[in-house]
């Protein structure tokens, strides 16, 4: 698709899961990949992306949707993908290798600077895990590995993607694939959903700036955040921001999630001949984080953070102006 | 509740004003903290509470008010709160096509069009039971917490629909039962393109209604760690003031409450 002057945006809303809360102190649920959350109680799962080989078609929230989706292939959850470009069969292949690693320990950061960091929840590690370093790093649990490392360049192997319970869903199907989503072992289900909004959707949300149902999309997000509370899932919604021309609709989806994240792409647009962003590929914007049990939630030092590609890994990282800005005070 | 809040609204849940419609509104930013202090005051003036908890879940509200020192699950044991999880119900409206009478609050979901009816009817219902609660007791004046109003917006409800629905909560609650309304909006920036029938119109048409209206929105400098944004409280006149007031605070949330300090004396800049 053509991009517009501003870039190629994706933004990504992530529902977390349901405030699952220990009844007493025996009874923890125990679902590997995923661990409470010491501030509120709240069950957490990883993202997959820890702290994202390029495909040149992709946009960058495909993959950041990728990592996730790898994730709960690695955490032995279950995966629900749903798409209406791309057949979901398709992205499940292009998924990214695991880091297998024996030694857990050099994966963990070091350095904290905040005693309670190890308790953020995951999505917010793609905000601002860098703390004062350039680069992000996360913190592992010591007995629990939650979050893994990916290598973008080599995708996942298919024994272990074909382990994975995964139902999906694919708009162009004449009939969508009927799947049972009860489990008698209480698991976490991932949900996938791949550009919503989008025109494949049959939504008019992307072709006028007054679409006659533009709540059928927002009723929906509705009605899937109910269902996330009420459940042990996570969803994660890639939508293509930048074919959404009404940005009251565009806030509302905001609102309707709990994380949400924008990623501008520099490509096609002035920026990508700006010094100051000659080194990464994108901004990064953290548009809502989530409060869920609690008053006020883990607060960056810094909304402004910028991405980059390499060959093997998706880093995100304080961008050149916030550096230079905090310098100057 | 915040102990500096209600020195600035100068109420206290021994004495608050009754009558009152109170807008908590937000732009960019997120006043839902100021709805956990209105929950949490009323409950403790010993107040009969409706709550519309129309986007979060009675489990997150429980949480927050706990640390606040009070416990939801108890008032509504009690029968001092009636909780209506909006969530939580609709998923019976829409997947199981439930058309029983406790679904009729939720009739917008399948008719947005048709209107609020049987939502005020719901809130009507809940707000002069009489107050046999719990071992005989019976509780102040009923008031009315919605969070958030704006959400129906993202539902298909027109915007007059909405102002028919908080009018008719006015008169009932306010009016009728010298009780209070507290109503969260959410509003998009001032120039977002759609606005004829959003959230903007929806917050201009409240603010004609209420006697309190608490703005919240962003630092006009930028984000900043320690302030989380500014909170703008507008008195409409009365008996005790003459004329109109509006006055500016800067606010940080914290884990168990919320600071207010007048601009520029907040302690990271101090």
């Amino acid at each position: 698709m053509a991009a517009p002057v501003r870039g190629m945006a994706g933004s990504i809303s992530i529902g977390n899961t349901t405030s699952f809360q220990k009844k007493t102190r025996s009874k923890l649920v125990s679902i590997p990949g995923t661990r409470p959350s010491v501030q509120n109680g709240q069950l957490l799962v990883s993202s997959g992306y820890n702290s994202l080989e390029e495909d040149r078609y992709d946009s960058y929230s495909r993959m950041l949707l990728k990592y996730f989706l790898a994730e709960g292939v690695v955490c032995g959850h279950e995966l629900f993908l749903a798409s209406a470009r791309d057949h979901p069969d398709q992205i499940m292949q292009e998924l990214p290798s695991p880091i297998v690693d024996d030694v857990a320990g050099m994966k963990i950061s070091e350095g904290q600077s905040q005693p309670s960091d190890p308790e953020n929840p995951d999505t917010m590690k793609i905000a601002w895990r860098y703390q004062n370093q350039p680069k992000v790093q996360i913190a592992l649990a010591s007995s629990v590995r939650f979050g893994h490392y990916y290598d973008v360049s080599k995708t996942m192997e298919p024994e272990l993607r074909q382990a994975a319970k995964c139902h999906s869903f694919y708009q162009l199907q004449e009939t969508p694939c009927q799947a049972t989503l009860q489990s008698k072992v209480r698991n976490v289900l991932r949900l996938g959903l791949h550009s919503l909004g989008s025109v494949l959707w049959g939504d008019d949300v992307c072709c006028k700036d007054n679409p006659a149902h533009c709540h059928a999309l927002t009723t929906f997000l509705y009605i899937l955040r109910g269902l996330l509370r009420t459940s042990l899932s996570v969803a994660m919604v890639t939508v293509p921001s930048h074919l959404i021309q009404n940005r009251a609709v565009m806030g509302r989806i905001i609102r309707l999630s709990d994380t949400a994240i924008a990623l501008e792409s520099f490509k096609g647009s002035e920026k990508e001949t700006n010094p100051l962003y000659k080194d990464y590929h994108g901004l990064l914007h953290v548009r809502q984080l989530p409060r869920l049990n609690c008053l006020s939630c883990e607060v960056p030092d810094t909304k402004d953070l910028a991405f980059k590609l390499k060959r093997k890994q998706f880093t995100i990282e304080r961008s050149r102006s916030a550096q230079w800005s905090a310098s100057f005070c | 509740m915040f102990p500096e809040l209600n020195s600035i609204l100068n109420s206290t849940p021994d004495s608050f004003k009754s009558s009152d419609f109170i807008l908590v509104s937000d732009r960019r930013a997120d006043a839902s903290f100021l709805i956990h202090h209105h929950l949490s005051f009323y409950l403790r003036a010993g107040c009969k509470v409706c709550f519309l908890g129309l986007v979060q879940s009675f489990s997150h509200y429980s949480a927050v008010s706990q640390r606040l020192g009070v416990s939801l699950a108890q008032a509504r044991e009690k029968g001092q709160l009636v909780f209506f999880e909006g969530l939580k119900n609709s998923i019976g409206v829409i997947l199981q096509e439930d058309t029983s009478q406790e679904t009729q609050p939720l009739s917008y979901l399948r008719t947005p069009g048709a209107g609020l009816e049987g939502l005020f009817r719901f809130v009507e219902r809940s707000v002069r039971q009489s107050g046999d609660g719990y071992a005989g007791e019976s509780w102040g004046p009923p008031v009315l917490l919605i969070d958030d109003l704006s959400v129906l917006l993202s539902l298909g409800v027109s915007v007059g629909a909405i102002l028919d629905f908080t009018l008719y909560c006015q008169a009932a609650v306010c009016s009728e039962l010298q009780g209070n309304v507290v109503i969260l909006v959410r509003c998009e920036e001032e120039d977002a393109d759609d606005d004829e029938e959003g959230s903007n119109l929806l917050q201009r048409g409240l603010v004609h209604q209420c006697n309190l209206a608490l703005h919240v929105e962003g630092l006009p400098t930028g984000y900043c760690r320690d302030i989380h944004g500014q909170m703008e409280v507008w008195w409409r006149q009365g008996e005790e003031t003459i004329y109109n007031q509006r006055k500016i605070f800067h606010f940080k949330v914290h884990d168990k409450g919320a600071s207010f300090f007048a601009r520029g004396t907040s302690s990271a800049v101090l």
